[in-house]
C-alpha cells in the first residue's frame, strides 16, 4: 500500500511499510529523534519523535504511514513535550556539557539547543553511576547514558558480539557489558566496532581523541541537527 | 565441578539448554540457592547459549531474582494502601526491631532481610507478606512475634505451622460463575459437539469482553488469530495479577482451576492453537503445585493432550510459566517477551499479539476471569449469557473488594450494578472515596456512587478498594505513585523519569515543602505520562494523582507551605552537620526562615 498523508500540512508520499517518520524524512521533514537510526529498525524508547495523530500522540518511528492520516509535528504543543522530555533525559543523569569532550558532536545537547530548552525545570537525580576506564582504547562514562540501546542494538545485529545490554529495572536500569567481572576490558570491544561509534551522547569515547577537533569546530557547532540529521546517515 | 555448578548444569539440562526457558532457570536456581551468584550466572549463559550481559540484564529485571546477596529468611511486607491502612508499616518495623535488622539491608549474620513489595494479592486478609516467596495473611503483632521467634530459632519454613500459610477465598457473593456446578469437561464437550465454527458462533453471540480491563471482544480476538497465517498457534492465560487491591485471579485459580484450563482449550478449540502457557505471577508461586496436579488429572481424563474428547486433530497442552516479581508483564506483549525468557518490555504495537505473538505466532492473550467464563457460554449459550448484564458488558464481573469495609472478598454481580449496592453488600458505611480498577483505575467520590460498573461507565479489571473518612487520599495518591515508579520498566522516556519526578513531587508535599508551583509541574508530569508513554502502564500511572486533585484537592493543598514557590530542602537541616562538628546550637548558626519566607 503507497499513498500519501498530510505532514504539518504538506502532503508526503510514502511506500508500503514506511513509517511516519522514515516518509517524512524522505520528504525533507525532519523529526527529532535520539533513539532512532536508519540502520536499525525502530526501537520507539526515547520518545523524542512523538507526533500527533488524529488527537493521538504515536511514536512517529514505530507507527506504519497510511494513506489520508493528517499529522502535527512540528506544533507548539507536540515542540513542547518533546522539550520535556529532553528535560527529563537531563535530570536523570549528570549532564556536564562545558566539561564533556562529546561537546559539539552530542544529539542531546544539539536537540536541547534546536528545541530552545532553557532550563532543566526539574530536579536532579544526581545518579551515582562510576565510569569504566579500563579499556585500552574506549573509556565508558555512563553518566550521560540515554537508554537508547543503540550499542546493544549495534554489537548484537552488526558486530555479533553481545556486548552491551541493560540491566536492572525503571529509574534503576543501567548498562551493563559482557563480562563476570563487570569491566569491558575483559569483552571482545575493540574500537572498531559498529557499536564504538555509534552512542548519540558522550557515554562511548575513543582515547586520545578528545579534542583532536576543538570545541566550537564541531559538527552541530557548524549546523543544527534538523540540517545535520538530514544530510547524513548521523 | 562444584555443587552448585552440578545443580546449575541439572537445571539447564532439564529445561534442555532452551535459551526462552532463562527465566524459569532463573527462578529454579534462585529457588535451591536463595541468590544468584555471579558465577552461576555465567554458567546459565553459557549453557544457554546466551550472552552472560544478556542474562544478568534478565535477573536484574525482576524483583524477586538477585543478584547480590540475601538473607536466609527474606521477608517481603504487601505495600499496598490496604495492608498499610491495616497497619503493615507499623509491624514491619516491629519484626525489624525484633530480629534487630535495618529495613531493606540484610541481617549481618546474613540470616535475614527485611523489605516491601508490590501488592501480594492478599488485601481481603492482610496486612500480608511474603517469607521465601510463600504468602502469610492476617498480621498482627502476635504473629510478627512469632515470626520473628521461628526465624530466631532458624526453624526451616517447611516446620512453621501451617496455619500461618492459610490462604482463605472469602467468596461472599456467588453468580453465574462461581456459583457453577459444572463438572470438568462438560463445556469442552458441549463445544465440541457445536463444531469449531459453531463453538466461535456462540462466542460471538454471548459478546463477551476481556476481563483483564481494557475489554476487548473475546470473540473478535479468537477469530482475528484463526484467520491469521502462520502455524503453531498459542493460548497464553495471563495470571500476572499485579493490579493492587486484585485478587479475584487468586480465588479462580485456588477453587476453580478446572474452569481456567477448561476455557483455555475452548480457546484452542476456536483458534486452533495446540500450545497453552498460562503465565504465573511470582507471588502465586504456592499455587504452582496444585495448578499442576489439576493438569495432570486433566491430561488423564482425556482433556488435555493428543486427541482431547476423543476428536481426532485436536492437540493442546499447557504449560505454566512462573513470573519473578514484575507488574508490568501483565501488560500482554511484556508477557510474551517474558514468556519467552527476556526483560519484561512491551513490545512496538502493531503488530499485534493476535498475528506476531509468541515467538512469532498467532497469539490468544486472555485474563483468567475472561477464559474461566467461556466455559458458561458454551454450556448455556451465547444468548444465554448475553442476557445478563448490560447490551455493552455481558454477563457477570467478579469485584476484588478490600479496604474499610466489615465483609472484604470476592463478589460476583451482573454488569451495571451500583457502586452503592456494591458498598451496602460489602457492609462500608462512611465512605469518603472508591478506587475502582486498582492503582490504575479510577477514584470515585461520594457523588459520583450512583455509577455503574460496565464498560461503558466504570470499567475495571476487579479491584474495588474502600476508603472510608478518616482516610487521607493523598496519601492513598501518594502510595499508588510509589508503586508505579518502582513497577515502571524503564523503556521509555517519559514513564522511566516521570513516574519517579512524580514520586519526588508527592514526596516533597508529604514532608510540608509543597508550594503552588508542585501542582503545576505534578499536572505537567502527568500530562507527558499519559500523552507520551510506551505502553498502559505509564498512560494510566497519572491516573490516581489526576482524580485526587480533581476530587479531593483540599487534600494537597493543606500540604502547601507556600502559595508560589518552595524549594525540595530545608536549608536550615542542611546545616545541622555543620553545627554537629563545631558544636554550635545558638541562634546565629541557624537560618533566619521566618524572615526568609517573607518576601
Amino acid at each position: 500500500m503507497s499513498g500519501t498523508f498530510l505532514f504539518d500540512g504538506q502532503p508526503v508520499p510514502f511506500e508500503d511499510g514506511q513509517t511516519i517518520l522514515q516518509a517524512a524524512r524522505a520528504a525533507g521533514h525532519y523529526v527529532p529523534h535520539l533513539c532512532w537510526h536508519p540502520d536499525f529498525p525502530a526501537h520507539g524508547s526515547c520518545k523524542l519523535c512523538i507526533v500527533k495523530v488524529a488527537g493521538r500522540h504515536v511514536s512517529s518511528c514505530a507507527m506504519p504511514a497510511k494513506d489520508g492520516m493528517e499529522v502535527e509535528s512540528n506544533t507548539p504543543e507536540i515542540n513542547g513535550e518533546r522539550r520535556a522530555l529532553l528535560q527529563m533525559l537531563f535530570v536523570e543523569g549528570n549532564h556536564f556539557c562545558p566539561s564533556c569532550e562529546k561537546s559539539g558532536n552530542c544529539q542531546l545537547q544539539a536537540l536541547a539547543y534546536e528545541l530552545e530548552m532553557l532550563t532543566p525545570r526539574f530536579n536532579h537525580f544526581f545518579p551515582d553511576r562510576p565510569v569504566d576506564a579500563s579499556h585500552p582504547d574506549v573509556l565508558l562514562d555512563f553518566n550521560r547514558c540515554i537508554f537508547c540501546e543503540l550499542c546493544v542494538r549495534a554489537s548484537r545485529d552488526v558486530d555479533g558480539k553481545n556486548v552491551f545490554a541493560l540491566t536492572e529495572r525503571g529509574i534503576h536500569k543501567h548498562l551493563a557489558v559482557n563480562a563476570e567481572s563487570g569491566r569491558l576490558a575483559d569483552t571482545d570491544f575493540s574500537a572498531g566496532d559498529r557499536a564504538a561509534s555509534i552512542c548519540p551522547v558522550g557515554v562511548i569515547l575513543t582515547k586520545r581523541v578528545g579534542f583532536a577537533s576543538p570545541i566550537g569546530a564541531r559538527k552541530y557547532d557548524a549546523q543544527p541537527i534538523r540540517v545535520v540529521a538530514m544530510q547524513e546517515d548521523e | 565441578m562444584s555443587d552448585d555448578g552440578k545443580l546449575v548444569a541439572d537445571v539447564i539440562a532439564r529445561h534442555g539448554h532452551e535459551p526462552s526457558r532463562l527465566l524459569q532457570v532463573l527462578v529454579e536456581l534462585q529457588e535451591a540457592l536463595g541468590w544468584l551468584p555471579p558465577g552461576v550466572l555465567t554458567q546459565v549463559a553459557g549453557g544457554l547459549g546466551l550472552s552472560r550481559a544478556h542474562v544478568e540484564g534478565v535477573a536484574g529485571f525482576y524483583s524477586f531474582l538477585h543478584a547480590r546477596p540475601v538473607g536466609r529468611y527474606r521477608v517481603l511486607f504487601s505495600d499496598n494502601v490496604t495492608d498499610r491502612m491495616l497497619g503493615a508499616p507499623a509491624l514491619m518495623e516491629a519484626l525489624c526491631g525484633k530480629l534487630w535488622v535495618e529495613r531493606g539491608k540484610v541481617s549481618e549474620d546474613g540470616l535475614v532481610s527485611v523489605d516491601t513489595t508490590s501488592c501480594t494479592g492478599m488485601c481481603d486478609q492482610g496486612p500480608a507478606l511474603l517469607v521465601n516467596g510463600r504468602p502469610l495473611t492476617r498480621l498482627n503483632h502476635a504473629r510478627v512475634n512469632q515470626i520473628a521467634e521461628l526465624i530466631r530459632r532458624q526453624e526451616p519454613l517447611a516446620a512453621w505451622p501451617a496455619e500461618l500459610f492459610h490462604v482463605d477465598d472469602n467468596i461472599r457473593r456467588r453468580d453465574a460463575l462461581l456459583g457453577s456446578s459444572q463438572r470438568p469437561g462438560e463445556a469442552l464437550k458441549a463445544a465440541v459437539m457445536r463444531g469449531r465454527e459453531g463453538w466461535l458462533e456462540e462466542m460471538r453471540a454471548a459478546n463477551l469482553r476481556g476481563r483483564g480491563g481494557a475489554g476487548f471482544t473475546t470473540a473478535v480476538k479468537w477469530m482475528a488469530c484463526r484467520d491469521a497465517p502462520g502455524a503453531g498457534k498459542v493460548v497464553v492465560c495471563n495470571a500476572d495479577e499485579g493490579e493492587p487491591g486484585t485478587f479475584k485471579d487468586r480465588v479462580l485459580l485456588t477453587s476453580f482451576a478446572d474452569l481456567v484450563f477448561e476455557g483455555m482449550t475452548l480457546a484452542a478449540w476456536a483458534t486452533g492453537a495446540q500450545r497453552g502457557f498460562l503465565y504465573l505471577r511470582g507471588e502465586y508461586r504456592y499455587l504452582l503445585e496444585p495448578l499442576r496436579a489439576v493438569l495432570a488429572r486433566r491430561r488423564n481424563a482425556g482433556l488435555l493432550g493428543r486427541g482431547i474428547l476423543g476428536e481426532t486433530g485436536f492437540d493442546f497442552d499447557i504449560d505454566i510459566h512462573l513470573g519473578a516479581g514484575a507488574y508490568v508483564c501483565g501488560e500482554e506483549t511484556a508477557l510474551l517477551e517474558s514468556l519467552e525468557g527476556r526483560r519484561g518490555t512491551p513490545r512496538i504495537r502493531p503488530p499485534f499479539p493476535v498475528t506476531h505473538g509468541y515467538k512469532g505466532r498467532p497469539t490468544v492473550v486472555n485474563n483468567v476471569e475472561t477464559l474461566a467464563k467461556t466455559t458458561l457460554i458454551a454450556i448455556n449459550g451465547g444468548a444465554a449469557f448475553a442476557a445478563t448484564g448490560t447490551a455493552q458488558s455481558t454477563g457477570t464481573k467478579l469485584l476484588s473488594i478490600s479496604g474499610d469495609c466489615a465483609y472484604p472478598g470476592i463478589y460476583e454481580y451482573p454488569f451495571g450494578v451500583t457502586i452503592e449496592r456494591v458498598l451496602e453488600d460489602c457492609g462500608a458505611s462512611d465512605v469518603q472515596a472508591v478506587q475502582v480498577g486498582g492503582a490504575s483505575g479510577v477514584t470515585l467520590a461520594g457523588y459520583e456512587f450512583h455509577r455503574r460498573i460496565a464498560f461503558e461507565d466504570v470499567p475495571t479489571a476487579g479491584a474495588f478498594m474502600v476508603f472510608d473518612s478518616s482516610r487521607d487520599m493523598f496519601a492513598v495518591a501518594r502510595n499508588f505513585v510509589h508503586f508505579f515508579a518502582h513497577e515502571s520498566c524503564g523503556f521509555c522516556t517519559p514513564c522511566r523519569v516521570g513516574t519517579s519526578l512524580l514520586q519526588g513531587y508527592m514526596d516533597k508535599l508529604a514532608s510540608g515543602h509543597g508550594a503552588m508551583m508542585d501542582l503545576a509541574d505534578i499536572e505537567w508530569i502527568d500530562r507527558l505520562l499519559k500523552n507520551a508513554s510506551h505502553c498502559g502502564l505509564g498512560s494510566s500511572a497519572p491516573n490516581p494523582v489526576l482524580d485526587t486533585l480533581l476530587k479531593f484537592r483540599p487534600a494537597y493543598e493543606r500540604r502547601l507551605q507556600h502559595l508560589d514557590f518552595a524549594p525540595a530542602f530545608d536549608l536550615d537541616a542542611a546545616l545541622a552537620t555543620a553545627r554537629r562538628m563545631t558544636g554550635r546550637d545558638d541562634p546565629g548558626a541557624h537560618l533566619d526562615t521566618t524572615q526568609e519566607a517573607t518576601p
